[in-house]
């Protein structure tokens, strides 16, 4: 199957090692990643500036020193630690967007919604699933300043004196490793397409 | 599974649907009815331009504005906006889509223009880059929201790589007191099961209740499916779907084989679902939102819920600072809150007889003073509709504002926006802070729960107006 992910070249995804942010709060909504008043463009620039707009600031506009991506040890990470369900609610592809334009490449959690999980993995933003025990352990790395290596060939993450495995879907993780998009691979079925179109036609559809 | 062997609705539909399976890798699904707005599909014709590549099936592809679209009528003055709609004008006539533009006079709500053209039909696959498309499973549709990279798939292939969710059978038994309807039953299954309790299924909504429901009822149920995190909600066609869709613009011109077909769309006798929940609304109330997600829900008549008694310390958490954000004080009655905004609209509840429930409350009363009362109907059709039944008189005369139609402030994209601070009651489907403007804090509800409490001013239990 691997052999055929090709399409639009795009920027391989291996490992990303790096300091953990932690956003704890659960039900993280796509509303909170990024506000729908910034969903009013046509392209995909600057939208990274606005991720967690209203919660990184206070209603002067000035940035709150208590949420965690304002806090100086957190500058720079590209690994977030988030809370269950992270990414419910709109589909908006712009969260992604967000989230990658500020420099992250994987969110770890002990669940996804499904859309945002969907749309993550199109855009090289690896979602991590793990159990609340590994959760509680990379806190407490990213408390001591850590670093923490998600690997995406090995499928685990790894910290100073901790590895797990995760799961992802193997067709992800093709597309993710090779840099490549579905749509090479869904463009390739082009005579499966035109003949499912031809039955349709036929009003054999079964 | 042998072809012989019960299949459930969603087996059906979803392999009726393939296009291609191989193992490790996602199915290829045909989308029968591709649906887009302005906000979710500018960078996805943009794809297309890229890769050279055009719309695979441009009459399968339906157009409208509805999200950044003002109410008022007069130029748009958000430059952002108008730039917005104007690029999904520029791509619709590039590409060869059908545009419900902004003065079309069938424009409206993508989720409510879709059924009411009859574009939405009994077992089409239905996407669209709006997680509220789940709303034409009111239909026996197999209809989910997308992301902008799938919206690109979708022009390109007309298809779709998918895991195949979980089947989850919603049943919902009882009978419903006056008053109380599908909004209440949708809020009280979503204070039962969480807003992740439906995360990697599809829902199918049975039960006498769903039967006795009208096409309006059941796509503000199916409309909400997301809200459990199931990406799709259904609803099985029957005599009521028939009814409604008869003689619409894009229903079948052979509707009697049409509805022959459409007969087989039912789960069989037999069939498993991987999962079941019941649901009994018998002594269900009108429900109302105290929290930040849709499942922070109760009947109106209970009082805010005490994070204390939480033994989960991530969920007293979650509650302690949903209450923070609404200004809650736990103990305190719902019933009776202060309110200053009501909002009756969105694609949960902007039909015709949302608002023919909201203007029964309204009819020869005032919207309570200090009250700002918005009426947003769903789509020019239903605005139409209403104003020849007179409900526009209704709403006007009890001093509430009558609007064009458009998504409006379920997402305050448009302008229209609850202040920082202030209380919302609202017939859309999202309590998330600041989802009616910054700092907006809403009560989701019925259009009934909305009419009653602008015009007392307060949370109010519409059984007391009836």
């Amino acid at each position: 199957m691997n052999g055929n992910v090709t399409g639009r070249g795009g920027e391989a995804f291996r490992t990303v090692t790096s300091r953990v942010a932690v956003f704890p709060q659960e039900n993280v909504d796509t509303d909170q990643i990024i506000p729908a008043r910034f969903l009013k463009i046509i392209d995909k620039a600057g939208v990274g500036t606005h991720l967690f707009e209203d919660l990184r600031r206070a209603p002067d506009g000035s940035l709150k020193s208590d949420f965690p991506l304002n806090m100086k040890e957190n500058e720079g990470a590209a690994i977030l630690l988030a809370g269950r369900n992270f990414g419910c609610g709109s589909s908006r592809e712009h969260a992604p967007w967000a989230l990658v334009g500020a420099g992250f490449r994987a969110v770890i959690s002990t669940s996804f919604a499904d859309i945002f999980k969907n749309n993550a993995l199109k855009n090289g933003l690896l979602p991590v699933v793990v159990d609340a025990a590994t959760w509680s352990a990379l806190a407490g790395v990213a408390s001591t300043g850590g670093q923490v290596r998600v690997d995406l060939r090995g499928q685990d993450v790894q910290w100073q004196g901790g590895k797990v495995s995760f799961g992802i879907d193997s067709f992800a993780r093709a597309c993710l490793l090779n840099g490549t998009d579905e749509l090479g691979y869904i463009l390739g079925h082009e005579n499966e397409i035109a003949e499912y179109e031809r039955r349709q036609e036929r009003g054999v559809q079964s | 599974m042998t072809p012989q062997s019960p299949r459930t609705l969603f087996d059906k539909l979803w392999q009726a649907h393939v296009v291609h399976e191989e193992p490790e890798t996602p199915t290829l699904l045909y989308i029968d009815l591709h649906l887009i707005h302005e906000v979710t599909s500018p960078q996805a014709f943009e794809g297309l331009r890229r890769r050279g590549l055009r719309v695979r099936r441009p009459e399968r592809t339906v157009a409208t504005v509805d999200h950044s679209i003002p109410t008022k009528r007069g130029p748009i003055q958000d430059a952002l906006a108008a730039g917005q709609i104007s690029t999904l004008e520029r791509n619709a006539r590039e590409f060869g889509i059908a545009l419900y533009g902004t003065d079309h006079p069938q424009r409206g709500i993508v989720h409510i223009i879709g059924p009411e053209l009859g574009l939405t039909q009994p077992g089409m696959t239905i996407v669209c880059g709006d997680s509220h498309t789940s709303t034409h499973g009111a239909f026996g549709a197999l209809a989910f929201g997308i992301g902008t990279s799938e919206v690109e798939h979708v022009f390109a292939s007309q298809c779709l790589l998918q895991q195949k969710p979980h089947s989850c059978e919603v049943r919902i038994e009882g009978k419903l007191s006056p008053g109380v309807g599908a909004k209440d039953v949708i809020l009280a299954l979503l204070a039962r099961i969480g807003i992740g309790g439906g995360t990697g299924s599809v829902f199918e909504y049975t039960g006498p209740v769903v039967r006795s429901f009208s096409m309006e009822e059941r796509m503000t149920l199916c409309n909400m499916s997301i809200e459990g995190g199931a990406r799709a909600g259904m609803i099985a066609p029957d005599d009521t779907t028939y009814a409604y869709l008869a003689g619409r613009e894009f229903a079948p011109a052979a509707f009697d084989g049409a509805v022959k077909k459409w007969g087989t769309y039912r789960t069989d006798d037999g069939a498993r679902y991987d999962t079941t929940i019941t649901l009994d609304v018998t002594d269900l109330g009108p429900m109302v939102t105290f929290g930040t997600n849709p499942g922070m829900g109760a009947q109106i008549t209970a009082a805010v819920p005490d994070p204390s008694a939480i033994g989960d310390a991530s969920q007293r958490a979650s509650l302690q600072k949903a209450l923070e954000y609404m200004g809650l004080r736990p103990g305190s009655r719902l019933s009776g809150h202060p309110i200053d905004v009501v909002f009756i609209g969105s694609c949960t509840n902007a039909r015709i007889n949302d608002l023919r429930q909201a203007a029964m409350v309204m009819r020869g009363k005032k919207v309570a003073p200090g009250v700002r009362a918005l009426v947003v109907p769903g789509s020019y059709a239903v605005k139409r509709q209403a104003e020849a039944e007179g409900l526009d008189r209704v709403f006007v005369e009890a001093g509430a504002e009558w609007r064009e139609p458009g998504c409006s402030m379920c997402i305050a994209m448009n302008g229209d926006e609850v202040p920082a601070g202030k209380y919302a009651v609202s017939t859309s489907n999202r309590n998330f802070e600041g989802r009616q403007g910054k700092g907006s804090r809403t009560f989701l509800s019925s259009p009934f729960t909305a009419a009653a409490s602008a015009v007392t001013g307060r949370l109010t239990d519409v059984r007391s107006m009836l």
